[in-house]
């Protein structure tokens, strides 16, 4: 646990962290991929993991939902080591738009209705679940397109639907592995409003993204990832400094994403 | 030997009198409609059979196929396969009466798990793994029922392309076994596996344990296989969780009405090509399959007017509101 970092001294201290990583090695092989990892991330934060391809984000991501479990150090996740963490309802995940099955005949409130799913179990969704998932698909806008194929969708719409079934599953945190990749830029720009709104409603938001204009134009706070971290702190300190050539190991402007 | 067996164990006494009740709605429907396929026992059997594997069929596939597993069937036939061989060997060997199909269910089963732990240690199912399971099992059966060929006469063409006329009461009775386990499980699962096979991740951070339900799939898949392998084979049987799966997608909107019409689709093509195959002296799984491909072609031309037209009549958005479903699960 000799972390060279400061920082690793209040992210002990915080009780009430969200997801917390301290002194976190992990890699798939003898190799780490993310190295001496500690972070905090707090209620009602908006916080973006930044780095190149291959620079561990989505690994880091993995840790500290608990879908991974750290070589070394400890990861938590309100509270709980993040493997043994079972409220999957306080989470909402939204990965990129490719990954869900293409095909499936699935219409965009069936989508949203899984994120009751943790809340039934077994069961079946009660009217008060209906009327949930409903809300969640006017919050994002897309109730006229509520019995629509996903299919049918464009990126950014599908991806809204995303954030409804987050919401329908009365998430605290949102965790969004690269929303936007293959997203039209008009969406995106709608898409980032509506995380915005999300977090001014306290919903903590955490981005992991290579869009590096939309993670200094919404984001509160960056963390800048190659296996290491290279800084941590807030958006207008990230932008002023030079982690970011250090982290992608050149000096060129990275606004154009990878 | 093997009625027996089961009889007296008592297991075996409830599902008899199902399917003497069934034989007897059959006998009637014949006196009612005239319909000479209707008047044989075995036609009866093999009629419930066949309705049960377009129920159970097409609902594992739908799973499957959506999750690009669609060919797991196949290797879990011919697993299946290797199973009614030692079912076969350990009777001609030990005179137990076991019934073949019980033995394909266990080790097609067994196989399940296999594949599922392989692909949990590799973290993907792939197609090497899934090819030497398949090959296996298939040389493990051929192999075995060659060495008892000389004991007892075994005709292999039964398992490999399936049968109407030899469906017994034992296996219907399995059969039945299976069905309700089938539709037990997946009833009280579905919200979890429909999680599961649409988004695996999200599902599991919303705290599914996605193992745990991928080994339930693959068990069921096992299940479905051997029940089904009575009528449709070996060889034809991983069809029946595909081609109605496949040709529902082309035709539905959302997930619940996909499965209900890849039921519909399967049912069609199951007492269609039972019709076929015994007026025309056809081997019923061979047809059945036919029937269903031919299905699936419709559904995609369907599928295509569907669209072409919806594109004209809605060409943005709005015209779809929400009065179409109000609360239905």
């Amino acid at each position: 646990m000799s972390t060279p970092l400061a920082r690793e001294a209040d992210s002990r201290a915080d009780d009430n962290a969200v997801i917390e990583l301290a002194g976190v090695d992990f890699g798939y092989t003898a190799t780490p991929v993310v190295k001496d990892i500690s972070l905090n991330i707090v209620p009602g934060e908006y916080a973006a993991v930044v780095g190149p391809n291959g620079s561990g984000k989505s690994t880091l991501m993995k840790l500290m939902l608990g879908l991974l479990r750290p070589d070394e150090g400890a990861a938590r996740l309100f509270g709980e080591p993040s493997h043994e963490f079972d409220d999957g309802s306080r989470i909402g995940y939204v990965a990129q738009h490719a990954s869900a099955s293409k095909e499936m005949p699935i219409t965009v409130r069936e989508v949203v209705k899984m994120g009751r799913f943790p809340h039934v179990g077994f069961g079946r969704l009660s009217e008060g679940d209906w009327k949930i998932v409903d809300r969640a698909l006017e919050t994002v806008g897309m109730t006229a397109f509520a019995n629509r194929p996903v299919t049918q969708l464009s990126g950014g719409q599908r991806q809204r639907a995303f954030i409804a079934r987050a919401l329908a599953s009365e998430a605290d945190l949102l965790v969004l592995d690269e929303p936007t990749v293959g997203v039209d830029i008009e969406s995106v720009e709608a898409f980032y409003d509506l995380l915005d709104s999300l977090n001014r409603e306290g919903i903590t938001v955490l981005l992991i993204e290579h869009d590096l204009s939309a993670v200094t134009e919404h984001a509160d706070r960056v963390v800048c990832l190659n296996r290491e971290i290279y800084f941590d702190g807030p958006t207008e300190e990230f932008v002023e400094s030079d982690a970011l050539a250090r982290a992608f190991g050149t000096t060129v402007n990275f606004l154009g994403g990878d | 030997m093997a009625s027996t067996l089961f009889l007296q164990a008592g297991v075996f006494t409830p599902l008899y009198w199902i399917l003497d009740l069934w034989s007897w709605f059959m006998s009637w429907l014949w006196n009612m409609t005239g319909l000479g396929m209707l008047q044989y026992e075995f036609m009866h059997r093999a009629i419930l059979v066949g309705l049960c594997i377009g129920v159970m069929a097409p609902l594992i596939g739908t799973f499957l196929v959506h999750r690009q597993l669609a060919l797991i069937g196949d290797a879990l036939a011919h697993t299946g396969f290797a199973g009614v061989a030692v079912g076969l060997f350990v009777n001609a060997v030990f005179d137990l009466g076991v019934s073949p199909y019980l033995t394909a269910v266990i080790v097609a089963m067994i196989a399940a798990l296999f594949i599922e732990l392989i692909s949990e240690a590799t973290d993907a199912y792939n197609d090497v793994s899934m090819a030497i399971v398949l090959s296996t099992g298939f040389a493990l059966g051929t192999t075995l029922i060659s060495i008892n060929a000389g004991g007892l006469a075994v005709g292999v063409n039964q398992f490999l392309f399936g049968n109407l006329s030899t469906v017994s009461p034992d296996s219907a009775s399995i059969l039945l076994v299976l069905f309700a386990v089938i539709i037990g499980v997946v009833g009280l699962t579905r919200n979890q596996l429909l999680y599961v096979t649409f988004d695996e991740t999200a599902a599991a951070v919303s705290g599914l344990s996605v193992r745990w339900y991928n080994r339930i799939m693959v068990m069921l898949t096992a299940m479905v296989v051997v029940g089904a392998m009575q009528i449709m084979g070996v060889i034809l049987v991983a069809a029946m969780l595909v081609v109605p799966v496949a040709g529902a997608a082309q035709v539905s909107r959302s997930f619940n009405e996909s499965l209900l019409v890849s039921v519909v689709l399967a049912e069609l093509a199951v007492i269609l090509g039972i019709a076929v195959s015994y007026y025309g002296g056809a081997t019923a799984g061979g047809v059945i399959v036919l029937v269903a491909v031919g299905i699936y072609v419709l559904a995609v031309v369907a599928g295509k007017l569907q669209t072409a037209l919806g594109e004209e009549s809605t060409p943005e958005m709005g015209s779809i509101d929400v009065d179409a479903e109000s609360t239905s699960d």
